[in-house]
Formats: structure tokens, sequence, C-alpha cells
């Protein structure tokens, strides 16, 4: 068995161990949970990203919710240890379904199983991936030149150029990207640049950018997946290649910005592995929105409250989010990135991010 | 100048004259309670239904009460409402029906329905002021084989009535009773203030009446609930305490008594010669003065002095409250259809005085279940054992309700004051030889300092009997929350902990202990051909050892105890078994054998009672109760 499951099934065990002699010892069964909430994440200067803080939930069976969460802990990690030793995996959702029959100690829904899935994460200090546990959305597609070697199903390495090997919906990110699966050979292009919408993301493909500007396009799908954002560490850490951003101009894509470079709060506890300090975000910011004079859409009252927790969040306390923040408050207008279609197709990659890319020097 | 004045008093002069009192209450119709459509209709069924109940409980009789109203005309209505009581002599039918003010009650000191003797005949105006027909009435005393019925109007000016016409007919299957018919002006409506509304609410405080309502074709019967009448009340002589100084005056004045002393006597209630003659000496006025000749101040002295001197309170023969037992029937008989969870004891409190008036409070209060419980609380309002619908907000009940902070008892209260809001029904019974309302409709009790106070006392009574039953709901709810975690949860949390670590189930006494810290008893039965098999498991889930005994009922006193795994301390009505030490997560089981042909209904419903655990502790048992110690005394006795 491959190392990285083997510390799992050891700290899992270690768990199960640590319930089993409280009860032999008469006590009554607990264990000790990080809170997972916007209050309990503190800045690592050494690592430069958001991680979770140090205060605790107890989940003590003296309490009928707490003993249903100790049980419910217990079968999920039988359940992995199954799976493990079975060389299986499965889908979220698939364990949601099995929990199903596990009477007592079923969940009300996916929501719960998830979060406990990521609870596990926690108290035993390793990846859902380590469990054999996957989202079942379909990993974020790239394109550019780079190449991959990526271990088939079968077990063999497959070499695959993320250019010339790949068709026009490019090279799709496996969920589990660590090193046993996926390694990076030859990197041919400059930086990387992460992009919202499938919409945008055609465009630059079909305009050539990541040939023009010797970039690997990177379509994030809404809030990237986990695999999406450990895909962009790892090329940003190991082969240093600079990470740019690039969505559409409102409050929900400036948090999608902060989980790819400070860390979200649900996985605060994977900063170290998921979040890339230095990307860059490039727009649309509210700047771009009077310098390029762009079509715009009014803000709803949504948006305007979650611009103003977006002040109030840690992780925006800059100069630069403070000022761009206030300013789609002030101007209380939005944009896609679309948008910068009315000035022609190309204008995106002939004017815009040139410009852009110019201003943080990467380009 | 002056003459001017002269003329304009000698012109109102000649504008002064009599108002007869059928004029005045013509134009005053709204103090009768006939101010509004709604309004009248429910007024109409309330003065007969009222006056059939007096007339029922005074002759001793079942009330049986048939009230009937159908639309005749576009807002008119025909009411009928008939009775099973002692029936009205002939000659008397006339001035009951058409003359107000004419009644047997006004001058009698003790609790009925009626005290104006107003009521009926105002009923009969109304009908006959909004549709210019005439009252119908039959009645049958049991003296005579046949019944009278008239057809009687109201001559406002003179007060007196008119018989329009008058026959001699027989009355099929009555015995005796009266019936009458008066078509009057107004609107049927339901909800709070409807004539259904106060039928319903009348039954509950008349759980020996019987009621039946045809409404426009739809027929409800409030069945009886008891075949008990309230005892008859006794009429009695005013009370001096809080009497108030005119009407000692008058007393004095018109008196027959030559000495102050007999006079006290003879027309109060409750005092001696020995108190009169303390009264008289702390009054400093002679015991033997002659009552008419008393001086203003002397009366004044008087009435002081019967507050420095101890009075015993009057008599209570003439209140007839509706007692505990009765409330709670009565509630139980209309709302069982809202299964609430909760009927708080109701409260009777002990007879008191206003102005020389004994009064007499109760207070029932009924919780959860189907009750609604968005919005305030709903009150039931009851003086004299009759509803009342009408101005809540000006009622001596209102204002007691919201002196309270029901919040400490359980209920939801804004701010503690106001009205509390939750699924509760609060009843009130006011009843009194002369219930203090706000006016002649009899709508609203006025807030009298005395009467508010009693309300309020009878209120938290209740209200202390429902907090004891949430708290007990709440430790209820959170013993069966642990229950569930050591039943369910936590032998399931061994097993999948032991499987996962590869070992043998650890023992979870201990720790289920530990959660749970409560005595607990289970008890099973077992049935088979008039053999019963009984057995009794003891668990001590606290942390302490504990010595108990157990006892439980025979289902009859001559069954037989064929065997028992641990040998009774004693074998008689019941058994009793003595634990000496029951240590901490230990069991102990108790197997038993009945004979003597038993049915399998005999052994349902054991109940099993543990001494030496507190009653906070023990689940699946009840603790010794409290009469339990008297049986046991006589039984060791013998
Ligand atoms: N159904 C009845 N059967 C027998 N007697 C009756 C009946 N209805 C009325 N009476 C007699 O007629 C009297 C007058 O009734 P009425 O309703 O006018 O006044 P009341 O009941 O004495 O006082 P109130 O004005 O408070 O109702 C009663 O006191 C009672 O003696
Ligand atoms: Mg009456």
């Amino acid at each position: 068995m491959e190392k990285r499951y083997e510390e799992a099934m050891d700290n899992l065990a270690r768990l199960a161990t640590q319930i089993y002699e409280q009860l032999g010892g008469g006590e009554i069964p607990e264990m000790q949970v990080t809170t997972r909430s916007k209050s309990n994440i503190e800045f690592d200067q050494r690592a430069g990203v958001w991680k979770l803080g140090d205060s605790k939930t107890k989940r003590s069976a003296k309490k009928l919710s707490g003993a249903r969460m100790i049980l419910r802990s217990l079968y999920m990690m039988d359940f992995i240890k199954e799976m493990i030793e079975a060389n299986k995996s499965s889908t979220l959702r698939e364990m949601y379904y099995i929990s199903e029959g596990w009477e007592k100690a079923k969940f009300n829904d996916q929501k719960e199983s998830d979060r406990l899935a990521e609870d596990m994460e926690i108290i035993t200090d390793c990846l859902r991936e380590d469990f054999k546990l996957r989202p079942e959305e379909d990993g974020a597609r790239v394109i550019g030149d780079i190449t991959i070697e990526e271990r088939t199903r079968k077990g063999d390495l497959r070499r695959i150029n993320c250019r010339d090997d790949v068709g026009d919906s490019g090279y799709t990110i496996p969920y589990n990207v660590e090193e046993d699966k996926v390694n990076f050979t030859d990197i041919g292009v400059d930086f990387m640049i992460a992009i919202e919408t499938g919409g945008m993301f055609d465009r630059l493909v079909e305009n050539g950018f990541d040939e023009t500007a010797n970039a690997l396009l990177v379509h994030l799908k809404g809030q990237p997946a986990r695999s999406t954002r450990r895909f962009m560490k790892r090329l940003n850490e190991e082969e240093g290649l600079p990470l740019v951003v690039f969505t559409d101009g409102d409050p929900w894509s400036f948090r999608i910005f902060a989980s790819i470079s400070f860390g979200a709060i649900n996985s605060a506890h994977l900063s170290e592995h998921l979040a890339t300090p230095t990307a860059e975000y490039v727009g649309v910011t509210a700047s771009d929105i009077l310098n390029y004079d762009l079509p715009t859409d009014k803000l709803k009252k949504t948006d305007r409250t979650a611009l103003e927790q977006e002040l109030e969040d840690p992780r925006f306390n800059t100069r630069f989010w403070r000022d761009e923040i206030e300013t789609m408050l002030e101007i209380n207008k939005k944009a896609e990135q679309q948008a910068l279609a009315k000035y022609g197709l190309d204008y995106v990659t002939d004017v815009y991010l040139p410009e852009k890319l110019g201003e943080i020097g990467v380009l | 100048m002056g003459c001017n004045v002269d003329s304009i008093a000698e012109k109102l002069a000649e504008k002064q004259k009599e108002i007869s009192i059928g004029e005045f209450f013509e134009r005053n119709k709204h103090i009768l309670g006939f101010d509004t459509l709604t309004k009248s209709l429910v007024t109409a069924v309330k003065e007969g239904v009222d006056n059939s109940l007096d007339a029922c409980e005074e002759a001793d009789i079942l009330p049986d009460i048939t009230v009937k109203i159908d639309e005749i005309a576009y807002q008119e209505y025909r009411v009928v409402i008939e009775d099973n009581g002692p029936g009205i002599v002939k000659r008397k039918i006339p001035d009951v029906f058409g003359k107000l003010l004419y009644g047997s009650r006004f001058h009698d000191i003790r609790q009925s329905r009626g005290q104006q003797g107003i009521g009926v005949s105002a009923v009969v105006m109304y009908g006959q002021l909004s549709t210019g027909r005439p009252t119908i009435v039959r009645s049958k005393i049991a003296e005579k084989e046949y019944a009278i019925e008239m057809e009687i109007t109201m001559d406002t000016k003179r007060n007196e009535a008119e018989i329009v016409s008058e026959e001699v007919v027989l009355w099929e299957g009555k015995e005796h009773g009266t019936k009458f018919e008066t078509t009057i002006k107004g609107l049927l409506r339901s909800g709070e203030h409807s004539v259904f509304e106060y039928l319903k609410n009348t039954a509950i405080v008349n759980p020996h009446a019987r009621i039946t309502f045809h409404c426009d074709g739809d027929t409800t019967v409030f069945k009886r609930a008891t075949d008990q009448l309230p005892p008859p009340t006794v009429a009695v002589k005013p009370h001096i305490e809080g009497i108030e100084l005119g009407t000692f005056v008058k007393m004095a004045k018109e008196s027959d008594r030559r000495k102050l002393g007999s006079f006290l006597v003879n027309e109060f209630s409750r005092i001696s010669y020995r108190t009169a003659r303390e009264i008289a000496s702390k009054a400093d006025v002679d015991d033997d003065t002659n009552p008419s000749s008393l001086t203003l101040d002397e009366c004044k002295r008087i009435l002081k002095a019967t507050s420095k001197v101890k009075i015993m309170a009057p008599e209570t023969d003439c209140l007839s409250p509706i007692r505990s037992m009765l409330i709670k029937k009565g509630l139980k008989n209309v709302l069982k259809g809202y299964r609430p969870e909760f009927y708080s004891p109701p409260t009777t409190r002990e007879p008191r005085v206003y102005s020389g008036n004994p009064f007499q409070v109760e207070v029932g209060l009924v919780y959860g279940g189907d009750l609604p419980s968005e919005g305030s609380v709903r009150v039931l309002r009851i003086a004299n054992r009759v509803p009342l619908l009408y101005k809540k907000g000006g009622c001596a009940t209102t204002t007691a309700i919201k002196n309270i902070d029901w919040r400490i008892y359980g209920l939801d209260q804004r701010g503690g004051s106001g009205m509390p809001s939750g699924p509760a029904i609060i009843m009130i019974h006011v009843a009194s030889t002369r219930v203090p309302f706000t006016s002649e409709a009899k709508e609203a009790i006025a807030d009298i300092p005395e009467v508010v106070d009693e309300i309020e006392r009878g209120l938290r009574e209740c209200a202390r009997h429902l907090r004891t039953h949430l708290n007990r709901e709440k430790r209820r709810k959170k013993i069966s929350r642990k229950f569930r975690i050591v039943r369910e949860i936590l032998p399931m949390i061994a097993e999948k902990s032991a499987d996962i670590v590869d070992r043998d189930v650890p023992p979870l006494e201990t720790v289920m202990t530990k959660i749970m810290g409560v005595v607990y008893v289970e008890k099973s039965f077992d049935w088979e051909n008039g053999v019963c098999r009984g057995i009794l498991d003891i668990n001590n889930y606290t942390p302490k050892e504990k010595e108990l005994v157990i006892y439980i009922e025979k289902p009859y006193p001559e069954t037989e105890l064929l065997k028992s795994s641990i040998e009774p301390a004693f074998d008689g009505e019941y058994l009793k078994w003595d634990i000496e030490s029951l240590s901490s997560s230990k069991g102990e089981s108790i197997e038993f054998e009945f004979d003597g042909g038993l049915e399998k209904e005999d052994v349902g419903g054991l109940e099993v009672y543990v001494e030496g655990v507190k009653e906070t502790s023990l689940i699946g048992a009840e603790t010794l109760p409290d009469d339990w110690g008297v049986e046991l005394a006589e039984i060791e006795k013998e």
C-alpha cells in the first residue's frame, strides 16, 4: 500500500483507538475539532496565506448531537478504511448515498457528510484524497505549452503536451494532482492565467493567446475545485510560474481570487497546500469599469452586502482591495469579463490584457 | 337680569318631567347590550339562557335547554329558547316578559345569574322596537295539565305589558318548562363574539346543563359532563365589611330594631352580640342607641370601627363556585378536540368580601396540544357561571392577567407585561352575590382592587402548576435524549470503534452512568393462560451506591404470588422488595409470577414505586406517593 494511504489509515485508527479507550476507561467519549469560521482564521506570515486559528469545538457523547457526530465519524472512518483496503475510491456524493445504510449514523443531507469529511482532514492532518474521496465535479481545463506525465488507471505513465496533444477543450485536470499521479516534465510557458468563465477561456483559445503571450490558460469554472487550485499551486511553487487571475468584476469574483490567493475559510486547514499567495489579480476591477468605460449592471442588494462583508474580511484588508471595493460600492456597478467585447472580439487579447499584464510586470 | 334667570328656570321647569324607564332604555339600548346587530343576537340568547339556568337550578332540575335561531328576513332572526324549568304562573307572565325592573332576585343576597329584573323584558322590548313583532311566551307548571301561551308587547311609556292574545294549549311531552319566541333585528356571526361561542363557554362552566343549538339547519348538542346539580344557594344578610356609608345609613334609618347592638347582629351577617359590643365601644357609640337616631358621624365611626374588629368572613352558602373537579370536567368535555397536553388543577379561592358583598374567584388553565400557539392566550371570562364575551379590555380579569409577568411561568409575553401569548386557555370565574359589573349589560367586571387581587392570586396558583408541568416536560425530554444516547448511539459507538481497532467491545456501564445519572426501572410482563410473569430490571445509573425499596401493586388484593426470584419483604395487597445495596453502574433483576385467573389487561397498568431515589433521578417508575404511607401504616397495624 502506498505511504500516503498507510498514513491516513494510521491516523484514522489513532482516532478510533482514542474513542475506544475513552469508553473502556469509563470516560464519556469526546473529540476536538478546530473551529472553521471567519473568526478563527489567522494570517501565516511565513507561508503568506490565511490558516485556521487555535479555537476548538468539542464534540461529546454527553449530548445527543455530539454522540451522533462521534458515531458518524467512526462510520466514515470504517468506510474509508474499507476503500483503502480494497483500493477503491468514491465521490463525496456516493459516500452520502452509502451512509443511508448507517442507521443512527446516517446524514440528513450531503452538506453534513461533506463537512464531516473536511473535519476528518483537520483531525487526522490528511487530505480528503488520502481517504480516497473526491468531489463529483470533473476537473477544470488547461491549454498551453507544458508537458505532463500522468499515471493512467492501468498504472503506466503517459506524457501529454497540453497544447499539442489535446483538442480544443484542452487537458482536463484530474481530481488527484499529487506527485504519485501527475508530474511536470517540460515547461514552455512564461506564466499562468486563470480565467473565471468558459466564454472568456474559449475566446483566449480562439485568439491563440496561449501562443502569442506564451501563457498557460486555466479555466476556473467558477469557484475553483481543490484540484485546480493545487495544480496551479504546484506549477507556481515547483516550476516558478507566476499566476494571474482574470475574472468578472463583481464581489463574488473577488472571492474566487481570495480563495486562490489567500485561502478559503472552509478549506483553511489546507491553505498551505492549496493557496498561491503570489497570485496577482488582473481584473475586471472597479477602476477598469471606469477606465475602459465598460457596459455594466447595477449592483443588487446582495452584491452590496457581499462587498460590505468583504470590507470586514481580514483577507481583503489591503490598500488595493479596500480601494477597489469602495469604488465599486460608490459607482454601484459591476461588469462581466465579456463586456470587453464592446470594442471588438480581439480587444481583450490585443489591448486589455497586454496593458494590464504590463502594469503587473508579467508581460 | 334677575327676572330673566327666573323665567329661564320657569321655562326649564315646564320641560322637566318624569322620564319613563322604558323610554330611557329605548334611547340607551347600548346600556342593555343591544348596540350592534351581532351583539343584539348574542344578548337575546344570553338573557334567555341565563334565566332558564337560574330557574332550573332554583327548582333543583337538571337543565335541558334548546336554542333555535332562524333568519326569516334580511337581518331579521327568530330566536326561540325553551327550557325544562319550573315554568311561570299565568299571572306573572306579563310582568316577567313585559315589565322592566321586574324580577325575583333584586333584593336577594345570593349568587344568581339574573340580578336586576331587566334581562328578558329588554329582549322583548328590543324585538318590538326593531321588528314591530310581539313575543310569544308559552309556559307550563307541573301542577297544571295545560300550558298557557301569550302574545306580549310592551308599553314603554308606562313600563307595562300588553297582552295581545292569550290561549290555553296542550304541550305534548312537557311536564313543565318555559319557551319564548322573539323576532329581532340582528346579524349572525361566527368567532369570538358569537352565539355559538357563548353557548360553548356556557357549557364549560355549567357542566350539569345539556344545551341543544339549532342554527339555520345545523344542530350542535353540548352534552352534560355531570349529573350533579350545583348545591342550592341560600340568601344571606349583607356583610358589614366595606359596606358603603350611604347604604349603612339607609339601613339604620329603615330598621325596625330599637338598639344598635341588635341591629348589627340581626341585619348583618357574621356579627355576634360580643362583636357588636366591641364595634360599638371602639366607635365610642352606646350599643343601646336607637339605630334610626344615629348621626352621620356616629355611622362613620361605626364603619371605621369594623375594620379594627375581627369579623368572620361571610357565609359561603350564598355562593355557588363550580369547584375544581367540575371545572376540569367542563373544560375537558368541550375542549377535548384540541387534545390539550396539560390541564392545570383548577383553583377555587376562599370567599372574600368587597363593599359588603361576598365573592369568590376560580381559575382554570389549559395548555398545549392543538391549541393555537400564535397570538394571545384565549381567556374565558365568567361571572356567576355566565360567559362574558364583550368589553374584554375594560374587565378586571384582563387587568389581573396583565399585572402578571407570565414569562416566569413559561408563557411568552412581550416585555413582561400585557397579554401573554401561546397555546393556552385561561378560565376565570368570579362568583358573587353582586358581581360588580361595569354596566347594566353585564359585559365586564369592574376593577375593584379586592377582586383584581383575588383573580391575580388564583391565576398565579394555576400558573405555578403550569411552570411545574413545563419544567417536568423539559426534564423528560432531556432524559429521553440521554436515553437515546445510552440506548441507541453509545452501543453503536462501542461496536464500531471495537471493530475498527479490532478488539473486544468494551463494557459501557460506567459511561452510561456518567451520562444518565438516574435509576432506571424497566418492567415487562408476559401473560399466558391466567399466569402472569413479570420482570423488573432496576439499573443504578448514578455515581452512588443506592439502598432501594421496590413496591408493586397487585392486580387484585387476592392475586397470589407464585414465585419470586428475590424473597419479598411484604406480600399482601402489594409486594415490597428491599434491595439493600445496589452499587453504581450495577443492575438487579426481580422475576416473579402471579396466579389468580388474570386477564391480559389486568397487568397492563401496574405501577411500580421506588423508595430511596429522588423523583428527579428516577425513570420508569414513580416515587412513593405521599398517601401511600397512610395506607401502609393501617395495613401494618393489623
Ligand atoms: N325561564 C324562566 N323560568 C322561570 N322563571 C323565569 C324565567 N325567566 C325569567 N323568570 C323570572 O322572571 C324574572 C325576571 O327575569 P329577568 O331576566 O327580567 O330579570 P332577572 O333575571 O331577575 O335579572 P337580570 O336583569 O339580571 O337578567 C326572574 O327573576 C325570574 O323570577
Ligand atoms: Mg335574567
